[in-house]
């Protein structure tokens, strides 16, 4: 171990952590460290090794290799003063169905040592808004009240770091939007909080972000930095038909990457420029209708695209 | 710590639509219905008779047979082969032929030969009709000697040794008072060694389990708090089939009531401590149901509840030995007919006690907080 492990601004500290099932490997070599009092999120398609990291962390699974500390504690040997100091919310909604809302509440209170009161500055944001219903069986709650009640039983023992892994993903965007809101509360309360999430968009929202592929980091930076170090110029272009267009852009020789994100493509060129006038003209020539390109400014989906071809 | 997760497992037993109403049922269920189906005792049987002798005799003899109420005469054949096909047919279970001559060559002191032929299809059932027909020809045959040879009858020229039975404990060979205390055995392990494991398992699959994981609570608290519940679950259970025994069969057993608890408490453990060990294994219900399905098979198959475990191969008494419900079995059966006490009893107390420490120590070894 080196001497950086005990410094107290780092929350999350991951050195060479690599884990395999059996033969697959689901995390590479990871190294990343969390300030405390910030937003990371690690951001990747499904399957990456999001989950898997964060069981790593909250002491559910044991790393093949590598160590990880947790506010201070190693999660091999420390773990019982790890689980006393972090909140975990799965990706999974897990609370007792068959418990009301405020006996949810109570019990995960109580399994930390700990009571509603002595915490409810601290859950009372998102608490206000489920309490209505506090008699209400949690099983009979919608999906966005679900989350805010999972997400006051992670935080009611007021721990330092809060892990979510997911948690956005099955919920409405309005919600979504609440709940990012509903984070920034909380870092300014100084909790850490490590988020996952598969959705590009919400990268944006957090202070740093760590971009992960097939159990590999590809890079860790603000989303500022990230997309500033896009390299090519981008365009979008639309047509009329839009999957023959995919493939006439992907048979172009002159074309770097080329990818549909909604419902149009983004493409960049190899020589870096590209001339709108001869595309719109080859386009038109392969028999493209409503033919539009413009050049946009790059988004995370767009980095993530060029640093996972590599 | 452990007060609130009791508290917790408590009303999520009381709020689910089906356990408590299960844990009441099934005993009634079961107390009330498999004493009177699942019995030994083989009443009406089919039986088709082939006379072709059509004397008073042979019509003696089909008198006597039906008039034992173990028999049912559905059908009448001339010859075997339209017997046979009675039997076929599912008509008839036993066939009785009675040859020509039948009561001549007996009053000629020649002998008689009659044949049964019984469906073997269902060996108990076959061998069972069997034996009673033949001890039926047997009495009629003794009736016989005695009408037509009176003079060795009141001679004294055979000596003969007279078998009197006497049956100890069950003086009427009654086959509830044999079952019941060994259907309540089969309840308990059922709701016991069940539920607990169906318990964990719900909360792997609904992903709570992982909400405790990474709390510090204490893997035997959370243990203890799943096994406390179904032990008073199991204490409840067999206090419904004591009702039960005295009101439908008046069964009250010869021994202590306190005894029976004592071995109980200890049993409940074991099973439950079991089923405890298969949800630690188990990731999703389905698996949890087919390991204790099996484990229930085997229990039930080798403890002797309808086979005798005497009469099972070697390799079958072994396994037997280390079931804890054919000791439990044991204990309820020696209690309810005979009333045997603890220290009669302590192999039992003993084995018992050895399995409840073994499967519990194994559910708190086996249920890993991490891997």
């Amino acid at each position: 171990m080196n001497n950086q492990n005990n410094n107290p601004d780092i929350a999350v500290h991951c050195e060479s952590v690599s884990k395999n099932y059996k033969d697959v490997e689901a995390l590479r070599n990871i190294n990343f460290d969390v300030e405390r009092g910030e937003i990371f999120g690690i951001i990747g398609p499904d399957g990456a090794g999001k989950t898997t990291l964060f069981r790593i962390l909250t002491t559910l699974i044991l790393a093949n290799e590598g160590t990880a500390l947790v506010d201070g504690f190693n999660v091999v040997g420390d773990y019982r003063d790890i689980r006393k100091r972090v909140g975990y919310m799965p990706g999974r909604f897990s609370l007792y169905q068959d418990l009301t809302v405020e006996e949810n509440l109570n019990f995960f209170a109580t399994v930390f040592n700990t009571t509603i009161e002595e915490n409810y500055d601290l859950v009372k944001d998102i608490y206000q808004q489920i309490e209505p219903f506090k008699n209400r069986r949690a099983g009979k709650l919608s999906g966005g009240m679900k989350q805010k009640l999972a997400l006051s039983c992670a935080l009611i023992h007021k721990p330092s770091v809060l892990f979510l892994d997911e948690p956005t993903t099955g919920v409405d965007p309005v919600s979504r939007k609440e709940f990012w809101g509903m984070l920034k509360n909380l870092k300014a309360q100084g909790i850490t909080i490590l988020v996952s999430t598969p959705y590009m968009d919400e990268a944006s929202l957090c202070d740093r972000i760590a971009l992960i592929q097939n159990g590999e980091f590809l890079t860790i930076d603000t989303p500022k930095n990230i997309v500033s170090q896009y390299k090519n110029k981008l365009w979008a272009v639309e047509s009329d038909e839009m999957h023959k267009l995919l493939l006439d852009l992907r048979a172009n020789e002159t074309t770097k990457s080329c990818f549909a994100f909604g419902d149009k493509i983004h493409i960049s060129m190899d020589n870096g420029d590209l001339i709108v006038d001869s595309l719109q003209k080859l386009l038109l020539e392969k028999g493209h209708t409503n033919i539009f390109i413009r050049e946009i400014e790059p988004t995370i989906e767009d980095c993530f695209m060029q640093l996972s071809q590599r | 710590m452990i007060k609130y997760l009791l508290k917790k497992e408590f009303k999520q037993i009381l709020r689910n639509p089906f356990l408590p109403k299960m844990i009441f049922m099934f005993p009634f269920m079961v107390l009330m219905v498999f004493p009177w189906a699942a019995s030994y005792e083989i009443k009406n049987l089919n039986l088709s008779v082939i006379d072709n002798d059509h004397s008073s005799f042979s019509r003696e003899l089909t008198q006597k047979v039906v008039s034992s109420n173990y028999f049912r005469l559905t059908n009448v054949s001339d010859d075997y082969n339209q017997a046979l096909k009675s039997i076929e047919k599912n008509e008839a279970d036993i066939i009785l032929e009675i040859p020509a001559h039948f009561e001549k060559d007996l009053m000629n002191r020649q002998g008689a030969k009659i044949m049964v032929s019984a469906n073997a299809v269902n060996g108990m059932k076959g061998g069972i009709g069997m034996t009673y027909l033949v001890s039926i020809v047997n009495d009629f045959n003794a009736g016989i000697v005695r009408q037509l040879m009176p003079v060795v009858q009141a001679g004294n020229s055979v000596p003969t040794i007279q078998i009197d039975s006497q049956y100890r404990f069950n003086p009427h060979l009654n086959y509830r008072v044999f079952m019941v205390p060994a259907l309540m055995v089969m309840i308990l392990t059922l709701l016991c060694g069940f539920l607990p494991a169906v318990s964990i398992v719900f909360e792997k699959e609904l992903g709570t389990m992982e909400q405790i994981n990474v709390s510090p609570i204490p893997k035997t608290t959370f243990i203890l708090a799943k096994l406390i519940p179904f032990w008073l679950v199991g204490f409840i259970v067999i206090t419904i089939g004591f009702l039960i025994a005295w009101a439908v069969y008046g069964l009250v057993p010869a021994g202590y009531f306190s005894t029976i608890y004592l071995f109980a408490a200890i049993y409940i453990l074991t099973v439950s401590g079991l089923g405890l060990v298969i949800s630690n294994y188990a990731s999703t219900l389905q698996q949890a149901m087919f390991i204790v399905f099996f484990f229930m098979l085997v229990f039930i198959m080798l403890s002797g509840l309808y086979t005798p475990i005497d009469s099972m191969p070697n390799w079958a008494k072994w396994i037997a030995a280390f079931n804890p419900l054919k000791h439990f079995m044991d204990v309820m059966r020696a209690v309810y007919l005979k009333g045997s006490n603890p220290l009669q009893l302590s192999k039992e107390l003993f084995a018992l006690i050895g399995f409840a420490a073994f499967f519990n120590t194994w559910a708190v070894l086996s249920y890993q907080k991490r891997n």
